[in-house]
């Protein structure tokens, strides 16, 4: 059980995103992904989702392989994405974006279930079920779009820079439930930041990408301590 | 008095019938974003199945249904077959704004050539089920007829059942999550490609009941090159932008406002400043609520 990736290459045109990329991550372990901007994090997303078509190499979830299937079909295999930039719908109200990411399971009932699961998560979604998304602040759409995803029972889930944008306290809360989910249900993440030492923190491995390509891999503990990454990523 | 009350009721009931060939426009327009100009051919080609039914079984109501059914078919036909392969190859640039349309418009030639080939260019007869004789109040005849009246009440059912399945069932929301957000409604598991095919499907149905209304609602000829059926499209379309183009009750404020202005235009203006009346009424709500009556309020950006 694990997400394998290998030479795995990605182009836009004739930019090379991706380059020739290979990590592991095991079940239930959290994997922080960095770079700067442009590193290609957002594309190698979007490729194991589904959304982007890959020029070559291998990426599996356990037995699945993510290169071939529709996003929507890999949903059904347990792999889910929320993509950058607080991704909710704001013309469906908050109950309706949550309930959305069970509509494939087409069981009312569990919908129901993950429901109460993801209000208790975020009491503060469950004040405001019937309010439309666009009347929410940033962090509460950021907590909608992770519900959401919760909304799928998700094995493996893709986060693409949760704390864009968010209040360095609001940050926290988010990273804290995000490092819960591992924990407490066994969820597989692979967590795309900016902010790169809040998010190595909460990590067990941290690959961090540099023009499309890996420049270092580790424990996440070891690369807060690594000296070249403090310089070159963590910026002191 | 009298005249302004009969005024009333023709505007109500062209109304309801355009609003049905809006509210397919719409659907469509959500469902992939396209102006559909075939629908005025899709609805003409659901009426003459329709014509089919009652020259086989002699009734309009299993003909109404039947028509509903082949255009919800023929619909989904062109958008899994058609319309799919032509976004798959024009989907960048210039081109991916106008291929569609001049598609559409294409269809639409292709349609009626396909009826004409069928059932030939000469008018065919629907023959009301009702009678369109009005009701008498006194000495006075209304222009209210129990055909205009079961006409009035099968598109307010219609626009019930269509809200119903939007607002209340996973299916409305599934076809709302997907026009509004494509890519967001597919990493939630939702299949967007088959919803957007139901979107046609929908469409096609009720642009088959709009044809079937029409036709009865008039003297009742078909042909291919029917007036009726160019301003049911042409009236049905302006009507959808009135109302926003995005929204199933803009379509149906839009209808009605567009069925009254026209009616109150006919009556006391005259017949020869109803085309460019909706023009008119069309540009001066552009010009003041470019978004259309109904336009999405932008919502508070965090
Ligand atoms: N749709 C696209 N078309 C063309 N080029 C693209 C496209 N998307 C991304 N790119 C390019 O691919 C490279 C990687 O972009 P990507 O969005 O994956 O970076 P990122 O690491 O997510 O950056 P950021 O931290 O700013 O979000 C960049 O050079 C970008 O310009
Ligand atoms: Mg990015």
């Amino acid at each position: 059980m694990s997400l394998f990736i290998e030479n795995l290459s990605v182009h836009h045109g004739a930019i090379h995103a991706v380059n020739n990329v290979s990590f592991k991550v095991e079940k239930g372990q959290l994997a922080a992904l960095i770079g700067a901007n442009g590193a290609g994090k957002t594309t190698l997303l979007r490729t194991l989702s589904g959304l982007n078509k890959a020029t070559h190499g291998k990426a599996h979830w356990n037995e699945t392989n993510l290169l071939h299937e529709k996003p929507e079909q890999l949903v059904r295999h347990g792999v889910s994405h929320v993509s950058e930039g607080k991704s909710v719908i704001p013309e469906l109200t908050v109950k309706e974006n949550l309930e959305i990411g069970a509509l494939w399971r087409r069981n009312k009932k569990e919908m129901v279930v993950s429901l109460n699961e993801v209000v208790e998560l975020f009491p503060r979604l469950g004040e405001r079920l019937e309010q439309r998304a666009d009347t929410l602040s940033g962090g509460e759409r950021q907590m909608l779009a992770l519900g959401r995803s919760l909304m799928s029972k998700p094995q493996l889930l893709l986060l693409d820079e949760p704390s864009l944008g968010l209040a360095p306290l609001v940050v926290e809360q988010i990273f804290q439930s995000i490092k819960d989910l591992t924990s407490s249900m066994g969820i597989t993440v692979l967590l795309v930041e900016q902010n790169a030492m809040g998010a190595l923190k909460i990590a067990d491995i941290g690959i961090v990408l540099n023009l499309g390509s890996i420049a270092v891999t580790g424990d996440a503990s070891a690369l807060i301590a690594d000296p070249q990454v403090r310089a070159a990523y963590l910026g002191y | 008095m009298f005249q302004l009350l009969n005024t009333f009721l023709i505007g109500i009931t062209a109304g309801s019938i355009y609003s049905l060939m809006a509210i397919s426009m719409v659907l469509v327009w959500r469902s992939t974003r396209v102006v559909n100009f075939a629908q005025a051919g899709l609805a003409m080609l659901s009426t003459y199945f329709g014509y089919e039914i009652i020259h086989r079984f002699d009734s309009y109501w299993i003909a109404l249904p039947v028509a509903m059914i082949a255009g919800a078919l023929v619909a989904a036909g062109i958008e899994l077959i058609f319309m799919r392969l032509l976004l798959k190859h024009s989907s960048q640039g210039a081109i991916a704004s106008i291929a569609p349309i001049i598609a559409t418009l294409g269809l639409l030639g292709l349609i009626k050539s396909i009826i004409g080939y069928f059932w030939g260019n000469q008018d065919v007869i629907i023959e009301s089920p009702l009678s369109n004789v009005g009701f008498t109040i006194g000495t006075q005849t209304l222009a209210l007829s129990p055909m205009k009246t079961f006409i009035i009440a099968a598109v307010v059912f219609m626009v019930l059942v269509l809200t119903f399945i939007f607002q209340r069932t996973n299916l409305g929301l599934a076809l709302r999550a997907s026009a509004y957000a494509p890519e967001i409604s597919r990493l939630a598991g939702i299949k967007v490609d088959l919803v957007r095919t139901v979107g046609w499907a929908l469409a096609g149905a009720a642009g088959g009941a709009a044809g079937m209304l029409q036709t009865a609602n008039g003297n009742g000829a078909l042909s291919p090159d029917s007036l009726e059926f160019s301003l049911l499209l042409a009236f049905g379309f302006i009507a959808a932008v009135i109302g926003g183009l995005d929204s199933l009750i803009g379509a149906v404020i839009g209808a009605l406002l567009l069925g009254l202005v026209l009616a109150f235009v006919l009556t006391y203006v005259g017949g020869s400043l109803v085309f460019i009346t909706a023009f008119v009424l069309l540009l001066v709500v552009l010009l003041i609520r470019p978004g259309g009556l109904i336009s999405q309020k932008a919502g508070r950006r965090a």
